[in-house]
């Protein structure tokens, strides 16, 4: 597949999320409109309660918004019964998570391939030995989440999300749980992987390192979009994180 | 996927054996119960088979009636003139007569009567060498005039040898025989505790008072004569009163009775297993439930991954079918220990059961599969289908929990109607009219499975105040731990009650029996007081079995003897029904007392050739009164018309005597071979040392009579359901360890779950030993908890059930109450051991790093 702007795989209409009820009740996003470009890695930046995580929760399907449309791959996805949104998971949807969510009974292997036997496939040989490769993790496949250290995790996650290539990869935090060297390696690992397979996707990260690697960089702030780069150096987000908070 | 469940529970080992004890044991008792009955089956069958040894037709003598084994009434010999006109029948090859008496006392040196449960079998063996004879012998020779042969079991037990002299009681008074040989029954390892003594024809003929008569003749066909011909030509010269019989037919009715005995037993102990079982589905409903919440993220995880919730449901079901199968698998092989075990228990209590090696059938290996996979199922639903309601954004969150139930706020209404509904079906069950055993038991039975399901529900609600209630002393007393722990018992009230109503379950039922064995007790200790008015009582060792007449006239002959009166036994036919009927000697009215509601103590001394008394009841279902006549039908076929004289109002307790009662004179007139069931004596200077040792020196020659005051004869009166009580106190004490399981199932979870927090509480400084006191009294409480609501349960249940039965009233247990509440806290205290000791073995900084 090729690198290039080729058409929207995500797209958000006006989302808006209100937590609670009456009095208590708390506006996560206050109408949010996107659009996610194919081969694309998008960030989605903001301080804590910027509501970044709860637009993820909705764009992966995972969260229902109050009101609002979100589509994947031309899907509309915030009515979909749950039987019909589990099955638009094991095509369109991956996930890297903070925490990796490994499973401590599998081995690196199984956890990778976990997604595939769930929806009762096999690996493609070939794409299989190349992700490994590109994962390094040839000599630790058969070795137990326990066994290996954070990095060695996430990549085993990272693997895992890209095995049934899906139309979107979603991360939350990939590297919020690792020291900076290691984060580092995740994010050469993320890049890669959205431009040797054009893998789109879609990062929330409060990091401004993180977020320099992107093709696109969203702002939030109390639930709104309040700027939308085409790609900034770490100085230039800090920078913009900064006016925003004083805004 | 399949990976996923198999792979997940290896991980959690100690877990996953955990919540498989719980139903190893209820399948346990499942395939140890088929074990044993199959076994018992199997023994009596060989022991049946192995007495009609050789034979094609058996003759015996005839009752008019069908006759209960071991009621003391026994069909009427025949005169052995028969004998000779069996062996001339054509196609007879051999025939044999033999006498048999099932009250054959062998004495042993020290004097005493060797007598257990079981009969006292002696008979003849007219030709050791014959083929109808199943005894082997061991050592020495068969018995010639006036010699003996016993078992060996009873040889070795009571330490006798060829040649040594043994006391022998049959009808009369004890004989000094010589033992000329030692035997061996058929095949069978032990027949119970039964004793044996074999004598050659004409001995036992005089020693059972059958001089010139037979029981039996056993018959051996000619070759190529088939048995039907044999058996129509044999009938052709049978006098009237006797019978002849396939031997077939004779051992398909011999075991006729004890199938029924098995299939009694069977169903009693299946019960149990029962119980054990639905114990145990709660324990692993819960801990399931446990793990669950536990792995909440791990299953929001392979939600995002695209499992949709019929692959998480199936995980979980398949997690539970090999826990299922492990178990059943584990139980059916420990429910071979438990056979043994059984046999133990029963042989322990007087009830030896005879045993001829252990028997797994199929069918018993298919039960056990079956049941244990299908309670485990079961009890895998709710938690399965909670685990399919985990929203996939809980891999994402922290601490997520999973929402309520649709139905969650119906809990409180389902539960009580739930309860409700089981008191009403409960309530038909003993109350409705016109319902059959069966029936009685299955509304019963389902009634008590409502109640307790309810309970258990609606126990979520009451969890708080009841741990706030019971741990103040645990606050009080425990200092930060002891507060620590009653919070941590409020503070999952779901877990906590689930776990408190498996305890709950067999501390209701311990109660139920203790407040029923109260009932019982109270009033039959009452009822024997108020009618056994008299100095002294005679019986068998044993007390039920039935005595000869002569013991009751040697003890006549007594110094100091002011009255004594016997009272016999048998069985009759009467308005179409086979019913027990007793005989009393004039003297009866100085020895007993009842109530009269027409005629007066005096009765007993009017009796006369055909007069009777029966009770109120009985009159009123047949309409009798003063002067009625009633015809009854005695075993050799004789009917005799018997007039009312006196009915009596029984007590609550029971009556002391049969539906019909008449005189020892015409008893002894119309049965052969009578027998007392009981002798009572009013002496002069009453309970006397004295006359207690004149009146065992009246009956010196019959060490089968126990002589007894009339304290004694009260207290020995109720042994038998203090042993009865015994072996269900054990039984359900299967279904309480289970719960017990349940707890440190529990605990171990929790201590799981809480090691940040119990890393934390190391941390600011708790010791090992508040560690440990804090989860001994988070488990005392639980346990607690269980222990008020199943003695709550208990006493309700047994209340019920002593207010419809007439003959029990209602009595508070109180001793063995506080008895369950200490056993309660011993079982909080036991079951608190391993996992007290897990959490006080973290490290805490270990602890604090998990996760």
């Amino acid at each position: 597949m090729e690198n290039g702007n080729s058409g929207a795989v995500v797209v958000a209409g006006d989302v808006a999320r209100r937590y609670g009820e009456g009095d208590t009740a708390v506006d996560a996003l206050r109408g949010v409109s996107l659009e996610v470009a194919k081969g694309n890695l998008t960030a989605v930046m903001g301080p804590s309660g910027s509501g970044k995580s709860t637009l993820m929760h909705i764009l992966a399907g995972l969260d229902k918004p109050t009101s609002g449309t979100v589509t994947v791959s031309g899907t509309e996805i915030t009515t979909l019964k749950d039987s019909d949104l589990t099955k638009l998971r094991r095509r369109h949807i991956g996930f890297v998570f903070q925490f990796f969510n490994l499973l401590p009974m599998l081995t690196a292997e199984e956890n990778i391939t976990l997604p595939l036997s769930i929806a009762g496939e096999k690996p493609d040989p070939e794409f299989f030995r190349g992700l490994i490769d590109k994962v390094g993790l040839a000599d630790r496949l058969h070795h137990r989440p326990s066994e290996l250290s954070g990095g060695q995790q996430q990549r085993v996650a990272i693997a895992r999300a890209l095995v049934s290539r899906p139309t979107v990869l979603f991360a939350d935090e990939p590297t919020g749980n690792l020291d900076s060297a290691t984060g580092s390696e995740i994010l050469a690992l993320m890049r890669d992987s959205v431009d040797s397979y054009g893998q789109t996707t879609v990062m929330v990260t409060h990091e401004p390192r993180a977020a320099a690697i992107a093709d696109r960089i969203l702002f939030l702030a109390d639930g709104l979009i309040v700027r939308d780069l085409p790609g900034a150096s770490q100085a230039e987000v800090l920078a913009t994180l900064t006016e925003i908070a004083a805004a | 996927m399949t990976k996923f469940a198999l792979k997940g529970l290896l991980g959690r080992k100690l877990r996953t054996a955990l919540t498989a004890f719980a139903i190893v044991l209820g399948v346990a008792m499942v395939s140890g119960t088929f074990v044993l009955t199959d076994s018992i089956d199997k023994a009596f069958d060989s022991i049946f088979t192995d007495v009609r040894k050789g034979s094609n037709v058996i003759v015996s003598g005839k009752a008019a009636f069908d006759l209960t084994d071991g009621s003391g009434t026994t069909p009427p010999p025949f005169d052995e003139q028969l004998l000779r006109r069996v062996r001339a029948v054509d196609g007879v090859r051999l025939a044999e007569g033999s006498v048999d008496s099932e009250t054959t006392i062998l004495v042993d040196k020290k004097g005493k009567a060797i007598v257990g449960n079981a009969p006292s079998l002696g008979f003849a063996i007219a030709d050791g060498e014959s083929p109808f004879n199943p005894l082997t012998l061991v050592e020495g020779a068969w018995p010639g005039a006036g010699e003996v042969v016993i078992d060996k079991a009873t040889a070795e037990s009571k330490d006798f040898k060829v040649g040594d002299t043994i006391g022998v009681q049959a009808e009369g008074p004890v004989r000094k025989m010589r033992i000329s040989g030692i035997i061996l029954f058929g095949s069978v390892a032990t027949i119970g505790d039964a004793t044996l003594a074999g004598f050659d024809l004409p001995t036992a003929q005089e020693l059972f008072n059958k001089r010139g008569k037979l029981d039996e003749i056993a018959v051996a066909a000619e070759p190529g004569v088939p048995d039907p011909e044999l058996l129509a030509s044999i009938e052709a010269v049978l006098p009237p009163q006797t019978q002849a019989r396939l031997a077939s037919e004779e051992v398909a009715s011999d075991a006729e009775e004890t199938n029924q005995f098995i299939s009694g037993l069977q169903i009693f102990l299946l019960a149990f297993g029962g119980i054990a079982l639905f114990v145990g589905s709660f324990v692993i409903a819960n801990s399931l439930s446990i793990t669950i919440a536990q792995r909440t993220r791990e299953l929001a995880t392979i939600r995002t991954l695209g499992a949709s919730r019929r692959q998480v449901l199936g995980s979980i079901i398949l997690e539970a079918l090999v826990i299922g199968s492990v178990a059943a698998i584990v139980g059916l092989f420990t429910g071979l220990l438990l056979a043994k075990g059984l046999f133990r228990l029963f042989d322990l209590f007087g009830f030896t059961l005879p045993n001829q090696g252990l028997l797994l059938e199929n069918r018993t290996i298919v039960a056990c599969l079956v049941v244990g996979i299908l309670v485990t199922l079961l009890a895998s639903l709710r938690p399965a289908i909670r685990a399919t309601r985990v929203p996939p954004i809980a891999a994402v969150r922290e601490g997520a929990t999973l929402p309520e139930s649709r139905f969650a706020r119906f809990r409180t209404v389902g539960s009580l109607g739930l309860t409700a509904l089981g008191f009403v079906s409960f309530v038909y069950g003993i109350f409705g009219s016109g319902l059959g055993t069966k029936q009685v038991l299955t509304w019963m039975g389902l009634g008590a499975l409502l109640i307790f399901l309810g309970v258990a529900l609606f126990a979520v609600r009451i969890v708080r105040p009841l741990a706030a209630w019971l741990g103040w002393p645990a606050a009080r007393l425990g200092g930060a731990a002891g507060t620590l722990a009653r919070d941590n018992a409020r503070r999952n009230p779901q877990r906590t009650a689930s776990t408190a109503a498996a305890l709950m379950i067999g501390l209701a039922l311990v109660t139920l029996v203790a407040t029923l064995a109260a009932g019982i007790t109270t009033t039959f200790r009452s009822a024997v007081d108020g009618i056994f008015t008299s100095d002294y009582a005679i019986t068998a060792q044993n007390q039920f079995s039935p005595i000869p007449t002569s013991v009751g006239e040697a003890a006549a002959k007594a110094r100091g003897i002011d009255a004594i009166s016997s009272t016999r036994t048998g069985e009759a036919r009467i308005f179409d029904k086979t019913e027990l009927v007793t005989a009393v000697e004039p003297d009866t009215g100085k020895v007993l007392t009842v109530e009269w509601t027409q005629g007066s103590q005096a009765v007993f001394g009017q009796l006369g050739a055909d007069g009777a008394f029966v009770d109120d009841d009985y009159a009123k279902d047949h309409g009798l009164r003063i002067g009625s006549e009633i015809s009854v039908q005695v075993p050799s076929g004789n009917r005799i018309v018997l007039r009312v004289k006196g009915i009596f109002k029984p007590p609550a307790g029971g009556s002391p005597f049969g539906r019909v009662t008449f005189s020892s004179a015409t008893f002894d007139r119309e049965y052969d071979s009578p027998r007392n069931l009981y002798t009572f004596v009013q002496m002069r200077g009453g309970d006397a040392a004295a006359n207690t040792k004149a009146l065992k020196a009246a009956v010196a020659g019959f060490p089968n009579a126990k002589v007894q005051t009339r304290d004694q004869f009260v207290e020995n009166q109720m042994a038998p359901i203090n042993r009865i009580l015994i072996v269900f106190y054990v039984l359900l004490l299967l279904s309480v360890i289970v719960s017990v399981f349940g707890i440190v199932n529990t605990l171990v979870l929790t201590v799981f779950e809480r090691t940040r927090e119990l890393g934390m509480l190391r941390a600011v400084g708790m010791t090992r030993r508040q560690v440990r006191r804090m989860i001994r009294h988070e488990s005392v409480i639980t346990a607690l908890i269980g222990g008020v609501l199943g003695i709550v349960l208990g006493i309700v249940i047994g209340g019920l059930l002593i207010a419809r039965v007439d003959f029990i009233e209602f009595s508070l247990p109180l001793g063995q109450l506080i008895l369950i509440g200490v056993l309660t806290i011993l079982v909080g205290i036991l079951a608190a051991i391993f996992p007290a000791r897990r959490a006080a073995k973290l490290d805490p900084l270990q602890a604090l790093q998990y996760e």
